[in-house]
């Protein structure tokens, strides 16, 4: 590692304004959203063109520096999170639209674009990007497609991976490979289909084109509240059971709705003990059909309070509650760990339950919010880190959550991916020859192991 | 050569120097040569080995033919929305992911892409590897399950897929309508593919020295499909109509199975767009009656599913002008690939890691 050369190199290549490399300069840089991790890097490189990110990759090959590119560092698992000696290239410069072409239903951007400005760039044209993280408005293309980020409406349209046709990357060893078509086919083995959710471990995306979807032209919102959380769970898997296929279904327990309310007054009624989120979207006649048949199951469900969004600003309210719920939960503790498992859906019920346990083992309160469609759990496990082996208690508690879903033939992320933070679990999810062949990969990738060193495999 | 277990299996790749696969024999230009030394049969891997309806999901063995599991499936008002290709020509759970096929009705929700969840294969070395899981969301590992479609069974031997499936609709209405001008006809597929109208095929095809669009939607209830078909037959323009039920049904089988393909041709995939079509067009009315070209643009002009007889120097040129790629899947294949490759360099490192004696690497020079 010759980082003293790659520095002088790079401050021929950007100019100082955009080549940070004091404390005070690369501080805001140390950690992402997981703030329990944080590494300084040695240099901060703020590019703005795509050839600045292929000659700063080529440099930190040359001179074997481990870089991580990053976005808004909005990463739950720590993704994003510098490597010690190691450069950070941020993206959030990058961030051209290249192009909407309405005809296709295509978005070409590149990495820094963020995630709602893809659907604000689209809308003039009635369409939009469907993968919508609770960090939309923040998050941006690049660690989306990294991480294959989901968000609440994954059960009908898929991840980040479900909406990216074609990319232009630059390997790890300086290599820049076009992958994907602009077609909703392909022939050959699906390239994209690979980068996506590689965790920024083969190299840097210059270049993305989105899949774009015409928007639905009719929700129906529907908030049901239940004096148990394990019936608002039964009542997924009856609405899943009438075959009925809705946009998003979402679940929020008594703690995660207090927090909501605190920070955005959503309007949630405050001692639900379960609160279900549905959401219909789609075609306005569809829709209409669906309603008629989702609301007697919602009726029989034994949710003791029924609201139907009325409007649009009533629609946008209920979410708003839902995606602020994560910072939200700031508001009851002064910490918390996000964990991110799956779970089959017909188990939900029995994870929860395990999850009070859990809670109560420990004395530790969790909140929960979760994508019930998708058996996506999101326990926030709370915690004061001013508090001596807090922490770690904790993060005790965190890690049988993910032992749970891993017993329960799930997985250890839903969305938010290995990181830093669950690279440990990797090996238990996969079995040895599953993690050598990875690692394979990543090497002919990335030879030298420079891009996001660290994240995802075990150390 | 025909495994009966995982562990033949994978002592067979161990033992051979060069493999090709084999599922039902379906893809007749991709099937290894049925009873040939170095053909690996996966007709002794079957089974579905989890179905739970209310998931939504399963895993089945990759010889499993997609005949058995749609019919599991349907018997639970349930189906694969990617509409995989030569059902009834015998085509297996893994020969669809390794072709990587989707049909006409994955406009609604996706192609087989979409759709899997997770893989176990055999690579170069025999070893027995998993990506994904068998849960519907899954962010954990590279996706080597999404890699593998399309793979060609180019990169190891799939022995055993996990897949995403959703409820069937009870019903479908498709409308056809016909067009003088493929100007006409692109337009209406435009107004068709970014209209919220939730279609789940819609394909263009010369038709009566025009051009013809059938779209079809599903039908979830009685009572609001009037007012679809109403909404459709605008959109179509012209004076669009709707087909009987036999003829619909026959209509979506014959795309689905190819019965359409004159006999002795060769059927070659290239996925396009919309804005592809005219050129392909003129290159068809000047090379294409020599050649006695068949062509069906489906998937809202996502795919050209193409019948040539002609040189496949000629089509292979075209395509590769036009910056377009394609992929021979039955008849006599005089080569595999046409027009460009893309990715080739990021396919051939992922080939070191999983292969790198090349054993199942087949399709080299094309």
């Amino acid at each position: 590692m010759d980082t003293q050369s790659l520095l002088h190199d790079l401050a021929g290549l950007i100019p100082p304004q955009r080549l940070l490399t004091r404390p005070g300069q690369v501080a805001p840089f140390e950690s992402d959203a997981l703030t329990s991790y944080r590494v300084r890097p040695e240099a901060v490189v703020l590019v703005e063109s795509q050839q600045e990110v292929i000659e700063t990759v080529r440099l930190c090959h040359r001179y074997g520096v481990p870089f991580v590119a990053r976005g808004s560092g909005t990463s739950l698992s720590g993704g994003s999170l510098p490597v010690k000696g190691g450069i950070v290239i941020a993206l959030n410069r990058l961030n051209r639209i290249l192009r909407i072409d309405p005809e296709q239903r295509l978005a070409v951007v590149e990495p820094g674009v963020i995630n709602l400005n893809v659907s604000k760039a689209a809308a003039p044209f009635g369409l939009y990007y469907a993968p919508d993280p609770s960090s939309q408005p923040v998050c941006t293309i690049g660690g989306n497609l990294a991480f294959n980020a989901g968000g609440a409406h994954c059960l009908k349209y898929g991840m980040t991976s479900n909406h990216v046709l074609a990319l232009k990357v630059v390997l790890a060893d300086g290599e820049v490979v076009e992958l994907g078509s602009p077609s909703l086919e392909g022939i050959g083995a699906d390239l994209p289909g690979l980068f996506v959710g590689s965790e920024g471990l083969f190299g840097v995306a210059l270049e993305v084109t989105l899949r774009l979807l015409p928007k639905p032209e009719a929700f129906k919102t529907v908030l049901a509240a239940y004096r148990s959380l394990k019936t608002a769970g039964d009542t997924v898997a009856e609405i899943l059971r009438a075959g009925l296929l809705p946009g998003a279904v979402e679940i929020m327990d008594n703690l995660a709705i207090q927090a909501a309310q605190a920070a955005v007054n959503a309007g949630y009624p405050p001692d639900a003990a379960g609160l279900l989120i549905v959401e219909l979207d789609g075609e306005a006649g569809s829709v209409a059909a669906d309603f008629e048949r989702l609301m007697p199951l919602i009726r029989q469900s034994g949710a003791y309070e029924v609201r139907i969004a009325a409007d649009d600003a009533e629609r946008l309210r209920i979410w708003q509650g839902r995606k602020s719920a994560f910072s939200a939960v700031g508001r009851l503790s002064p910490d918390y760990l996000v964990q991110d498992g799956v779970v089959p859906r017909s188990r939900l019920g029995e994870a929860l339950e395990h999850i009070q346990a859990l809670s109560q083992k420990y004395g530790i309160r969790v909140a929960n919010v979760f994508h019930a469609g998708d058996g996506n759990l999101h326990p926030l496990v709370l915690f004061d880190g001013r508090q001596a082996g807090a922490y770690e208690q904790a993060e005790k508690l965190a890690h049988e959550i993910v032992e749970l879903c891993i017993r329960l033939e799930g997985s250890i992320t839903g969305e938010h991916g290995v990181g830093m933070e669950k690279r440990a679990f990797l090996p238990a999810m996969f079995a040895e020859a599953d993690v050598d062949a990875m690692h394979a990969i990543r090497l002919q990738m990335d030879p030298l192991e420079i891009a996001n060193r660290g994240k995802m495999f075990p150390n | 050569m025909k495994p009966t277990s995982v562990a033949e299996l994978q002592e067979m790749v161990r033992a051979q120097p060069h493999l090709r696969l084999r599922g039902g024999g379906s893809k007749t230009a991709l099937a290894g040569a049925a009873g040939a030394a170095s053909t690996l049969e996966t007709g002794g891997l079957t089974g579905m080995l989890q179905y739970q309806p209310e998931e939504f999901t399963f895993t089945a063995l990759a010889g499993t033919p997609l005949v058995e599991i749609e019919a599991e499936l349907a018997a639970h008002g349930q189906y694969l929305p990617f509409d995989p290709p030569l059902v009834e020509a015998g085509a297996t759970l893994g020969g669809a992911t390794a072709a990587g096929l989707s049909g006409a009705c994955r406009v609604r929700y996706g192609g087989l892409r979409d759709f899997i969840l997770g893989v176990r294969f055999v690579d170069g070395q025999g070893n027995l590897v998993r990506s994904g899981g068998k849960v519907v969301k899954n962010a954990a590992g590279f996706d080597l399950s999404k890699f593998m479609a399309g793979s060609l069974g180019e990169f190891g031997a799939l022995v055993e897929l996990s897949f995403k499936v959703f409820p069937r609709p009870p019903a479908y209405t498709t409308l056809r309508a016909q067009y003088e001008k493929l100007t006409e006809a692109l337009q209406a597929l435009a107004r068709l593919a970014n209209s919220p109208l939730e279609m789940f095929a819609l394909d263009l095809e010369p038709s009566d020295g025009g051009y013809a669009i059938h779209a079809r939607l599903g039908n979830p209830s009685p009572e609001i499909q009037a007012g679809r078909i109403q909404r459709l037959k605008g959109l179509l323009g012209g004076d669009a109509q709707a087909l009987e039920t036999p003829q619909e049904a026959e209509l979506w089988r014959s795309h689905r199975e190819f019965t359409w393909l004159r006999p002795g041709s060769t059927l070659i995939k290239a996925p396009l767009t919309p804005s592809n079509i005219p050129g392909l067009e003129s290159f068809f009315q000047q090379n294409g009656e020599a050649a006695q070209a068949q062509r069906i643009y489906s998937a809202a002009g996502n795919v050209a599913w193409i019948g040539w007889q002609g040189q496949a120097a000629v089509l292979d040129a075209a395509l590769g002008r036009m910056g377009l790629s394609g992929l021979a899947l039955l008849g006599p294949a005089q080569r595999t690939w046409y027009g460009i490759r893309r990715g080739e360099v990021f396919a051939q490192r992922v080939r070191q890691a999983l292969d790198p004696q090349g054993k199942f690497h087949w399709s080299a020079g094309g």
